[in-house]
């Protein structure tokens, strides 16, 4: 029995030793970080680029975009990922981060577009809000004949009498997520600057004010995971869910829309940018990695090619909104010519 | 006479009082722990029973038989690995479902298989070249919505316009059922597949191969540390403050929460050691610190359980203290040690929160060859997929659950063997 366990032991350490002894120094599959709603757009290229060029499968990692920032920019080297997917444009500070690590050569590649939807059960009511409305329901402190209070709204019927008297019930991402800093750039800002009182507020307390949610109950704050929010949603049908316009696509057979200043979100009204709540996607290539790190090169041009990123491509499947045919001409020379960025957003 | 006294002694109102509400008491008492027992195991129960609800049909898979004709006009026999290989699976769901048809019902035909169907065939035509001019049949999973369709998660009755599916894509699959070429067979590809954002083809290969990897590493590091920590402290360290302060400071650790070892791995393993992100390498030594106070503790507690005659029936043979522990109390607390240590690898095997800061939380489409290569591992593939937006992940998340709770029953099902097989009693 001793020596049967001795044995045993041995060997689990000489396999462990072996497999270790094996590893190389350099790094022969890409590696990719940021955003996460970038993520399923990268998996979806990562899996057709290893079943098709049978390369080492790239490694796909969801850190949010300013964390992939943080990672990308850290230098040059096997150590550092070659791309970084994002839902904004790079920041004039990552930029500078990114220069000051050495990584001086960075392609910035526009992939497509991606909506924020509102939506709630089939079995509700069917809703059209303007921003100012849903700045109305959401936000901490709310203008009310002038003065600037706390959020003092319980239905949507005390924000507008056309609205359902139902009690207002959102869920939405943290603040950790990518969705919600679009959510607040793209609706709760602009629907705040709507209201004379707020908008006379100095610089920092107007964006302060603009981008506080209300803590009180009918903000919701439901944890990264998208589909919890879709369960939920399904249980209450007065409730509404903001996410990715994805999500919303996966679940059309349970979920609708709400229009937003009149318009429901769709692949076309997302596009021609009639919906107002979308906003575009990137990956950043480090250029230094290419020719270095092998298959980047042919992993970024299988990106953005026709089949993938394209009108009816495996990328669209998935959710994404495709760039206009010139866009996508302007992505591919960009692409074809490593052009450098010059400076931040 | 006492006999006298006590029949005819009065018991009063108040006595029978007291009793009474001993009685109820103790019966209260008793209550309160059934129904404590109750709760659990209820809640255990709604746990177990909502996994296996929304998890069993992810165990078995819809897969449709097709004939593949593998024209020459579309793979050149001296190169085959560049044929047209989308040309020739819309060619072959073409023949199955004929009729007139536009370019784009050929596409979307096309899109009853899984995407990755071309793959497939490819390789199936590359292991066998003969097949090139003849016909290939394969059995090849249906895409998620037909999968969905089939199962009955997909609700037939729905208006079309909610549906992901059309009628004509549920006439086309029904004329396929009636050509009985589709099946349900269990689902190996859960097991045996790496990831992928196909939910049909996505399995827990690369996590489990990760798992496994991390695992390793950390029963090399842990064991054997640990096992030295215990026996120094137990049979050779002199009882004093500094020996009171390391005890102290081990049972401490044990409580530490696991995220926090996460943090202390990205800090020391990537940033100061420049190991790679997301490799089991890294898992396993963050696991290690974790597990490490646990065999510590598990470890004193089978040499205190050592009776001290065995000790020093030894010495008193003339035995060092080293012969005496490496000779008789090691392998007498071996059975305790195994067991602990199992029970600590079943723990660390469950743990998501360390893997998530070291980045085993990635997509990768192949399992993991080494320690240093990229992989994730159970708990981080649950997570990954629980946030994914089609709708078979959702009934793949609860089986990839079920699949770990499969692993921690069968590890905590070896300790208890152990135990009872070869643990001595004095």
């Amino acid at each position: 029995m001793k020596t049967a366990l001795y044995a045993s032991a041995a060997v689990i350490t000489l396999a462990a030793l072996g497999t270790t002894a094996a590893f190389a120094q350099s790094r022969d599959q890409i590696r990719i970080v940021g955003s996460s709603t970038v993520f399923p757009y990268t998996q979806a290229v990562s899996e057709q680029y290893a079943a098709m060029t049978g390369g080492a499968a790239p490694v796909v990692e969801s850190t949010g975009t300013g964390g992939g920032m943080q990672i990308f920019c850290g230098g040059v080297g096997p150590d550092h990922p070659d791309i970084t997917g994002a839902s904004r444009a790079m920041k004039q500070s990552e930029f500078e981060l990114c220069q000051t690590n050495g990584v001086d050569s960075v392609t910035e590649v526009l992939i497509g577009y991606d909506g924020l939807s509102i939506a709630h059960s089939q079995q509700g009511p069917d809703l059209d809000l303007t921003k100012a409305q849903i700045f109305q329901a959401l936000a901490a402190q709310v203008e009310v004949d002038g003065e600037i209070v706390d959020n003092p709204y319980k239905n949507w019927s005390d924000i507008d009498a056309s609205l359902p008297d139902a009690a207002i019930t959102v869920f939405g991402p943290p603040p950790t997520s990518g969705t919600r800093d679009a959510f607040v750039e793209l609706v709760m800002l602009e629907g705040c600057a709507t209201f004379p009182a707020i908008e006379a507020l100095e610089e920092d307390a107007k964006e302060e004010t603009c981008s506080r949610m209300r803590q009180d109950g009918p903000f919701i704050e439901a944890g990264e995971n998208d589909n919890l929010i879709v369960q939920r949603l399904n249980a209450d049908s007065n409730a509404l869910g903001i996410f990715g316009y994805s999500f919303l696509y996966e679940n059309s057979d349970t979920l609708k829309a709400v229009a937003v200043e009149g318009v429901l979100p769709s692949t076309e009204t997302i596009a021609d940018g009639s919906y107002a709540v979308s906003r575009p996607l990137y990956i950043y290539v480090k250029n230094a990695h290419k020719g270095v790190i092998p298959g980047l090169e042919e992993f970024v041009t299988e990106y953005v090619s026709e089949e993938s990123f394209g009108e009816g491509g495996y990328l669209s499947e998935r959710g994404l909104i495709p760039l206009s045919t010139e866009e996508r001409d302007a992505t591919r020379t960009a692409v074809a010519e490593s052009t450098a960025m010059t400076a931040g957003n | 006479m006492s006999e006298a006294t006590v029949s005819t002694r009065p018991i009063s109102q108040d006595r029978i009082r007291l009793r009474n509400r001993r009685n109820a008491a103790d019966f209260r008492l008793r209550a309160y722990g059934i129904a404590a027992i109750g709760t659990a195991i209820g809640l255990l129960a709604i746990l177990l029973f909502t996994l296996v609800i929304g998890g069993y049909s992810a165990f078995v898979q819809t897969h449709i038989r097709v004939d593949f004709p593998i024209a020459a006009e579309n793979v050149d026999p001296a190169n085959p690995a560049e044929g047209n290989w989308r040309a020739v699976v819309s060619d072959a769901m073409a023949t199955l479902l004929p009729g007139s048809q536009s370019p784009a019902e050929t596409r979307q035909i096309a899109q009853i298989l899984t995407s990755n169907t071309q793959f497939f065939v490819r390789n199936a035509v590359l292991a066998n070249p003969d097949v090139i001019g003849g016909t290939l049949t394969l059995d090849v999973p249906a895409a998620d919505i037909f999968d969905q369709l089939n199962k009955g998660n997909i609700s037939r009755d729905t208006p079309e316009a909610n549906r992901r599916v059309s009628d004509q894509q549920i006439g086309w699959f029904d004329t396929l059922v009636e050509q009985g070429r589709i099946s349900t067979p269990f689902n190996w590809g859960l097991f045996f597949n790496a990831d992928s954002r196909f939910p049909e083809i996505a399995g827990l290969a690369g996590a489990i191969t990760g798992s496994f990897y991390a695992l390793l590493v950390c029963f090399v590091i842990s064991f054997p540390v640990g096992i030295a920590a215990a026996i120094y402290l137990e049979e050779f360290a002199p009882k004093n403050r500094w020996t009171d302060i390391i005890e102290v400071n081990i049972n401490n650790l044990a409580a530490v929460p696991s995220i926090v070892f996460g943090l202390l791995g990205l800090a020391v393993f990537l940033q100061i050691f420049g190991l790679p992100r997301s490799a089991p390498l890294v898992g396993g030594l963050v696991l290690a610190l974790m597990t490490l106070p646990t065999i510590i503790i598990v470890t004193r507690n089978a040499l205190k359980a050592v009776p001290p005659s065995i000790r020093e029936a030894g010495y008193g043979m003339g035995a060092s203290p080293q012969q005496v522990i490496w000779h008789h109390v090691l392998p007498l607390s071996l059975p305790g040690i195994l067991t602990g240590t199992i029970i600590g690898l079943a723990q660390a095997l469950g743990e998501t929160a360390p893997l998530l800061l070291i980045g085993m939380n990635a997509f990768i489409t192949s399992p993991p060859g080494g320690v240093m290569e990229a992989s994730t591992a159970l708990p981080t593939q649950i997570y990954i997929w629980a946030d994914s937006p089609e709708r078979g992940f959702v009934s793949r998340t609860s089986a990839g659950i079920l699949v770990l709770l499969g692993f921690l029953l069968l590890m905590n099902a070896i300790a208890i063997f152990l135990r009872q097989r070869l643990e001595r009693r004095w």
